[in-house]
């Protein structure tokens, strides 16, 4: 809606605007200034907003004290893995579904759909004997295989709104052109899709980056990702405000940076293309 | 409209789609559905054979489900009316002209990427701490007395994490509708004599009841998942038990299986309560 | 060479048949035009020659050799479509080499033939920009050197100048045309428009609801249709219809006459009536006039300028040779 206001107006929008973004933002704000103080400093009366000695020690103990970068690796390993395996299985379904549409399409899609919906609780004993039975329990294998089959149906959606939006006569040309149907995909369908498959990467790897009920249940030590590592900190022990703010920023920083590159396609992705 | 050769192509390429999601549905759910009618104790006995209904019954007549379901009603309520509310107004801001709306709006979205388990526990620990925290201090600025948040307001304090949690949500969303709205129409209304209340009333508002709509729907189910902000804050204690905590709690925690899968079974089936109003929506969706 | 026949070819979606049992034969070397309103199936039996489409029943011969279960990429037949269907994620030297890729050509080979192809149709300059910094008329030569490098058998076009505007319509009709000549591989040309069917065809093959109503040279159309459908269809303005008393003089249910075979005057003639609205093009002019038991206004089609204006009176006289007579089952009467 581009109208005409008076400067005045902008201006009071401004200032209700950014308090308002502040006050959301606060939150982190403060856990990353918490993260540069000294524990003393961190739990100082009144509060030390920009005016204490900055240090990077905090950052150092959280890394040295609880092996930060495994747990990373294990996140990276686990989000990353699941995400590509999802979108390598659902490129094909997507493509079918998207350009091959039969009477049954629209319901295997909402289908899909609704295996995302189940409640993870309701199946929690089940997969957890079925992990304990496969020797899958703690491994990163494990953890990327259920990462991949919960958000299998979002990347399979966002595929196929975006490959929706490619018309059929440019993968008819293809083929008139003596493209197979491996070279149709790989040669065409795939490099013109190359900004929905992205968006669609980077949604799956920040949702699964931040699945907190699988990787807490399926975890103890060895393949516990991120979202672990916060949680042990959830027994305090100590002055430990600026250690546990230390270890939230990293845990954090990577996912809130994809984040704001993603921010557009968020929409399209949580909403199974019903909001555009 | 394709040759016989690409349609089975293409059943053959949405195979490994299908097939393994009907797996990851089919057999966790039979699995919970067989627990469910057991007597099932792997730390005190194993399998102590069938019991019928029995699970379903005592889920439902144990004194902590009814408590459960209040819980989970408030919270996930509440979360709704907050986001919603806020989403709406803040979305109607973020749409007027103003400098650095990209920032506020990289601000605004920020708390949707923080993990779950992060924001708990700063909350918890660095705003909601009755002798350390940030509102503490606040308070006792003011010369009040601190609060116990968790303790003395633990579903409040719940919903406000959650809330901050899912307001970027539902703001990101409405925002995105909003945009859509065609600015010719409310230029008509306008030029129809319609005062702003009236716009908000009579234009805007019903351009957002779809949106509005979906956000409750998806929300709805994440919120009954609500997970991650009660294990590190209360554990469930102070009456923050929701549904899924409890169940959780009677399958991991105290071992009781079949107790817990028949209360995975209610959970499925609330979900799916939801879940089939939002499949209404995505699917004229897909029609149009 | 590039000889095509259909045998007894039908098409059904689900349980609606768009094409019934239908044969046709398409001589190498032959511009073949497939015209007819929409949704008459001329689309669909393009793309069921192309294979991009099954045929429920019948065979398809290319050559001699029977194509019926061949797929589209192994027929040795181009298409042009009616989007173009570029891959605007290509340069257009990429764009038209892609073929020669498919086909395993080695990057020499490809970049003779790109460059040869790109000289006839003026998109030498153009090679290394993409689809979507190119202006229609552009795009529509890239997606014709991309259908020309490959050699095919014959051409499909489908619908390729309706995206364009007017002007450059006929512009392109005219080079593609020409590049007909050239060649002398057969084309199958699928359009709405019977102005294009007319001027580019060899052979037109008139379709209505699958059906083939009539196939024949642009002149047999217009001179001989076969029926009332294809006399309405051929030609521009639309031939005038009579029925009931005017026909009657005339021994048949209906008569037709073209605009153009109609003479005025403010005097006599055989029929009577007043002008409605006239249009002034200066080389002709169109008159539309009301004449007494007919529902539409009569179109005349006068060479130069004539002063005639709303609301006059005129006589209009159907030159008698060039009747079109049809019976009750719209058929021609000979």
């Amino acid at each position: 809606m581009a109208r005409a206001v008076t400067n005045r107006r902008k201006a009071l929008n401004t200032l209700v605007a950014w308090s308002v973004g502040l006050l959301i933002f606060f939150p982190i704000l403060w856990t990353i200034l918490t993260s540069f103080k000294t524990e003393a400093q961190a739990i100082n009366d009144p509060p030390l907003f920009l005016f204490f000695d900055w240090t990077l020690e905090n950052y150092a103990v959280v890394q040295e004290r609880s092996d930060y970068m495994r747990f990373l690796w294990n996140s990276v390993i686990i989000a990353g893995g699941s995400t590509v395996i999802g979108i390598i299985i659902a490129v094909p379904a997507a493509w079918s579904m998207a350009f091959v549409p039969s009477k049954r399409t629209k319901d295997i899609l909402l289908w899909m759909l609704s295996t995302k919906m189940l409640p993870a609780v309701g199946v929690l004993y089940p997969i957890y004997l079925l992990f304990i039975e496969l020797g899958l329990l703690d491994t990163r294998i494990g953890l990327t295989i259920v990462l991949m089959l919960i958000n299998l149906p979002i990347i399979v959606w966002m595929l196929y709104t975006y490959f929706k939006e490619i018309p059929g006569e440019i993968l008819e040309a293809a083929r008139m052109d003596g493209a197979a149907l491996k070279e149709e995909i790989l040669y065409i369908l795939t490099p013109m899709a190359v900004p929905g498959i992205a968006s669609t990467l980077l949604l799956n790897i920040i949702l699964a980056w931040n699945e907190a009920f699988w990787t807490l249940n399926l975890t103890a030590a060895k393949a516990a990702p991120l979202t672990a590592f916060i949680a042990s900190y959830s027994s305090p022990e100590g002055l430990f405000y600026a250690k546990l703010s230390a270890a939230s920023t990293m845990a954090i920083a990577p996912i809130l940076i994809l984040g704001w590159f993603s921010q557009k396609q968020l929409v399209r992705g949580l909403t199974f293309g019903a909001v555009k | 409209m394709a040759t016989q050769h690409s349609r089975s192509a293409a059943r053959i390429m949405m195979a490994p789609a299908v097939v393994l999601l009907l797996g990851w549905m089919l057999i966790p759910l039979t699995m919970t559905l067989y627990f469910s009618f057991k007597k099932f104790l792997p730390l005190r006995g194993g399998d102590l054979g069938w019991v019928g209904f029995d699970n379903y019954v005592r889920f439902v007549s144990s004194s902590a489900f009814w408590p459960s379901v209040q819980t989970t009603l408030i919270i996930v309520g509440g979360v709704l009316v907050i986001t919603v509310m806020l989403g709406v107004l803040l979305a109607i801001l973020l749409d007027q002209p103003l400098w650095g709306q990209g920032i506020v709006r990289i601000l605004v979205i920020a708390p949707f990427f923080v993990m779950p388990t992060v924001s708990a526990l700063v909350w918890k620990n660095m705003f909601m701490d009755p002798v350390n925290g940030l509102f503490a201090h606040l308070w006792k600025f003011f010369g009040a007395q601190p609060v116990e948040w968790l303790s003395d307001a633990p579903l409040f304090s719940i919903i406000l994490i959650v809330s901050w949690q899912w307001l970027p949500f539902a703001t990101l969303i409405l925002l995105t509708a909003i945009q859509s709205l065609d600015s010719e129409q409310l230029e008509a209304s306008e030029m129809d004599g319609a005062p702003p209340l009236a716009r908000f009333g009579f234009i805007i508002l019903p351009h957002l009841s779809r949106a509005i709509t979906i956000v409750v729907l998806i929300q709805t189910i994440f919120l009954l998942a609500v997970f991650a902000e009660i294990f590190v804050t209360t554990q469930g204690s102070f009456g923050t038990r929701t549904l899924t905590y409890l169940i959780f709690q009677r399958v991991l925690e105290s071992q009781n299986v079949g107790l817990g899968s028949a209360g995975g079974v209610y959970a499925i089936i609330l979900a799916n309560i939801v879940a089939i109003f939002l499949m209404r929506i995505v699917g004229k969706n897909l029609d149009s | 060479m590039g000889q095509i026949t259909l045998n007894q070819i039908t098409k059904s979606f689900g349980d609606v048949q768009v094409i019934p049992p239908l044969d046709l034969r398409i001589d190498d070397g032959e511009f073949v035009v497939f015209v007819g309103p929409s949704g008459c199936g001329k689309s669909t039996l393009l793309r069921l020659i192309a294979g991009l489409e099954d045929v429920t029943s019948g065979d398809i011969t290319i050559d001699g050799r029977n194509a019926t279960e061949v797929p589209p990429a192994k027929r040795g037949l181009a298409m042009v479509f009616q989007s173009y269907a570029l891959y605007p994620h290509m340069s257009v030297r990429k764009n038209i080499a892609f073929p020669l890729r498919m086909a395993g050509l080695d990057k020499e080979a490809q970049n003779a033939k790109v460059d040869a192809a790109a000289k006839v149709l003026n998109l030498t300059d153009y090679l290394d920009r993409r689809p979507g910094q190119l202006s229609g008329g552009q795009r529509q030569r890239v997606a014709i050197g991309r259908a020309i490098v490959r050699e095919p058998a014959a051409f499909l076009f489908d619908e390729p100048l309706s995206n364009l505007d007017a002007a450059l319509r006929v512009n392109m009709r005219l080079e593609i045309s020409e590049l007909h000549q050239t060649l002398k591989t057969t084309m199958i040309y699928v359009t709405h428009d019977q102005v294009e069917a007319m001027t580019m065809a060899d052979k037109i093959v008139v379709l209505q609801a699958g059906l083939i109503e009539q196939v024949g040279s642009p002149l047999d159309l217009y001179h001989t249709p076969r029926n009332k459908f294809v006399a309405g269809f051929i030609g521009s303005p639309k031939m005038n219809f009579l029925t009931g008393q005017y026909a009657a003089g005339y021994d048949a249910t209906t008569i037709g006459v073209r605009p153009e075979h109609i003479s005025v005057s403010s005097s006599e003639g055989t029929w009577s009536g007043r002008v409605g609205v006239s249009e002034h093009l200066g080389s002709d002019t169109f008159l539309y006039v009301d004449i007494d038991g007919v529902d539409e206004p009569i179109t005349v089609r006068s060479t130069g300028e004539i002063g005639v204006r709303h609301g006059d009176n005129v006589y209009l006289t159907p030159d008698a040779s060039k009747i079109h007579r049809f019976d009750k089952q719209d058929l021609r009467i000979p």
